[in-house]
């Protein structure tokens, strides 16, 4: 997977003297010694990250943590005070105004937690927006934002002012406003934080609907866990103005490392974030010849067999090795014996014991293979 | 002991040599700057004076009840009735035509300032301060330096009145122009506006109502200070009152102030009503907004963009 944005050594100071903040901050002071001695608040503190194009990467971090500040520094709304914002390998950190400006027109937009639409405006206005400040001509940009309105689902809005939707619908439109620029290069800052929780799985499935089809390099800065777990193949989790840890959802949950970021995923809900390829075992028999799946020539699984003795019976279970616990749960109850992972031209791929079933949705004993995104 | 009467600061001298030497140096400046207003106030008074009472009393029925409903329609066409009746409507035209003008070269200089001030917190710490001079200054103080700076007569009193009216509106957009939602700000920079583009498609829409206000009180101000300026030989409404304290006419005096109080009421209702209207109806205001924004549209396509300002389309 190549990398659309790589973030290199990251620095954003707040006050009125950076420069000698960040000398402090080189020094090995703290976020406290420094708004001590400099008057300053450290915002972003020697920030690196890369995400990974086509895909949703979310910073995940508590009010203050600094992610909206980074997620900023990124479309260079804020400045940031030292480091490289990489995008497709060109900085731009060192562009001059005008090429941001092309950069922010057609490559990168955004999605604001409160909208961020203009009231007077109706919703096709607001949605050709950045097409507006192209000065693409007004049959074209109302073209392309009446496509992205059908997108969204809000077709019959369009001549509506934003202050007649409801929040879950100017949300849509200011994704149907961020689509129709074409960027791909998506920054979705608290998108949905200011959503009813209902409204708000909703508007994640969209995102995720619309992903689907759409592959945009996204990120999306939230302060949930539930939802960056839900949304995100990548997450980064900040405090105090760096990133603690970052990984996929599975390394996290599994390996916190720290204890803050354990206290998130305690409550991690196992059995729909971790798949079968998490659990299984490789070796299809207990011992040679012993209890287990039959293999024939070609790998396919034949049959199974509950002690040595016993001839192989064809009724077993198989799934796919991105099952997730849950559905694996859900078809392995009442059944007897193990379940097979099997890839798609039924190829064996590993044996899933019902009491590794169990630990891996409780969390009691790791599980052996860390999985890929089920979120 | 330090005695009052033999040591004292001369200040009122210094000020005296001081406007003296600026009237000596720069009567030329002066003289341009009252160019502009000359030409203008001619323009409004000619055309006010030269429309029949009765056609003016429709037109501005039609304009009150359209701006701000039929009550007010009905309270204008009442009171020019009244002004007509009065015989006062000569001389309340040329105030008419007096607050006009300033009102216009408020808006050419104010709206520019405050927007400079708006963007630049260095431009509005210098700005600031004057205006606080400016507005806790009584207003006929400044008749002295006008009268020395540009003469006597209704151009003069003109610009007495732009000075006085002007502060409400720089401070107005300049509070406009700050109290728009950062988010919105920040949505026009991540989706690559220039400058410009921000304070035309973001900045300015979303300021008007605020700015409207603004103009209010600087309608008001103006009609204030359009009386105060007949002491200045200025011509209007406030001559009559003037006139009728010289005479000790307190009748004539009193017709005067009827007319001022009544044109007073309707300006305000009536740009009262510009700034309160539904967003959803677009004003007078934003259609004339959006006009000039075409025209610069227009034009800067053709020409380099970075070379307009805001107060260009305001011309």
């Amino acid at each position: 997977m190549t990398n659309r944005i790589e973030i290199r050594d990251l620095y954003k100071i707040f006050g009125s003297h950076p420069q000698e903040a960040l000398k402090l901050v080189r020094e090995g002071k703290s976020k406290a010694e420094i708004l001590e001695e400099a008057g300053a608040v450290l915002g972003v503190n020697n920030v690196s990250l890369s995400i990974p194009k086509g895909s949703i990467s979310v910073i995940m971090g508590l009010s203050g943590s600094g992610k909206s500040t980074l997620a900023r520094c990124v479309n260079r709304i804020l400045e940031p005070d030292a480091g490289h914002v990489l995008l497709d390998g060109e900085d731009i950190t060192k562009c001059d105004q005008s090429t941001l400006r092309e950069i922010r027109r057609r490559r990168m937009s955004m999605v604001f937690q409160n909208f961020g639409l203009l009231p007077n405006q109706t919703v096709i206005d607001n949605v050709s927006f950045g097409l507006k400040l192209r000065k693409v001509p007004q049959a074209e940009r109302y073209r392309k934002a009446g496509e992205m309105l059908e997108t969204v689902g809000l077709s019959s809005w369009a001549s509506h002012l934003p202050g007649e939707l409801s929040g879950g619908m100017r949300q849509r439109v200011g994704l149907a406003r961020a689509l129709a620029t074409e960027a791909d290069v998506l920054i979705m800052d608290e998108a949905f934080s200011a959503l009813d929780p209902l409204i708000r799985t909703d508007m994640q499935d969209e995102l995720l609907r619309l992903q689907h089809s759409l592959h945009k390099t996204v990120l999306f800065i939230t302060h949930d866990f539930q939802e960056a777990l839900r949304l995100g193949s990548k997450i980064a989790i900040m405090a105090d103005g760096a990133v603690i840890r970052d990984g996929t959802p599975q390394e996290i949950v599994l390996d916190p490392q720290h204890e803050y970021v354990a206290a998130f995923t305690r409550n991690v809900d196992r059995a729909r974030l971790f798949d079968a390829s998490s659990v299984m075992t490789a070796e299809p028999v207990d011992h040679p010849g012993g209890a287990g799946f039959v293999i024939d020539g070609d790998g396919r699984v034949t049959g199974w067999r509950g002690a040595e003795s016993d001839p192989p019976s064809p009724d077993f279970i198989s799934v796919s090795p991105d099952t997730v616990l849950l559905d694996i749960a859900a078809k392995a109850a009442g059944r007897k014996g193990p379940v097979a992972v099997v890839d798609d031209s039924g190829r064996f791929q590993g044996k899933i014991t019902e009491s590794a079933l169990l630990a891996g949705i409780a969390g009691t004993s790791e599980p052996q293979n860390k999985g890929r995104a089920h979120a | 002991m330090l005695d009052a009467d033999t040591v004292y600061i001369p200040l009122d001298r210094w000020i005296q040599t001081a406007i003296e030497w600026i009237a000596l140096h720069f009567r030329p400046a002066f003289r341009t700057v009252r160019w502009p207003i000359d030409e203008l106030l001619n323009l409004i008074e000619g055309g006010l004076q030269a429309t029949p009472p009765l056609l003016f009393i429709l037109i501005f029925a039609l304009l009150s009840l359209w701006l701000a409903g039929r009550r007010t329609g009905i309270f204008t066409v009442v009171a020019l009735f009244v002004i007509l009746l009065l015989g006062i409507w000569e001389p309340t035209m040329t105030t008419l035509a007096l607050i006009a003008t300033a009102i216009v070269i408020c808006v050419i200089i104010g709206i520019p300032i405050g927007i400079l001030c708006a963007r630049s917190d260095k431009a509005w710490r210098i700005v600031r301060p004057i205006l606080d001079v400016m507005q806790t200054t009584p207003s006929f103080v400044y008749l002295i330096p006008v009268v020395m700076l540009f003469g006597v007569g209704t151009v003069p009193g003109a610009v007495a009145v732009i000075v006085v009216a002007v502060p409400p509106l720089i401070r107005f957009t300049n509070i406009g122009i700050r109290g728009v939602d950062r988010e919105l700000i920040e949505a026009g920079i991540a989706f690559g506006a220039t400058d410009r583009q921000l304070l035309w498609e973001i900045q300015l829409p979303q300021a008007l109502p605020t700015i409207l206000g603004g103009l209010n009180q600087t309608v008001l101000m103006a009609m204030v200070m359009s009386v105060i300026v007949a002491m200045i030989g200025a011509e209007g409404l406030g001559l009559v009152v003037l006139q009728g304290l010289g005479r000790l006419d307190v009748g004539r005096a009193a017709i005067g102030g009827i007319g001022i109080v009544l044109m007073a009421i309707i300006l305000d209702r009536l740009t009262q009503a510009v700034a309160e209207r539904d967003p959803k109806k677009a004003s007078p205001f934003a259609r004339l907004a959006g006009a000039g924004r075409m025209v610069m549209g227009g034009r800067s396509r053709g020409a380099d963009t970075a070379t307009a300002t805001p107060a260009d389309s305001k011309n």
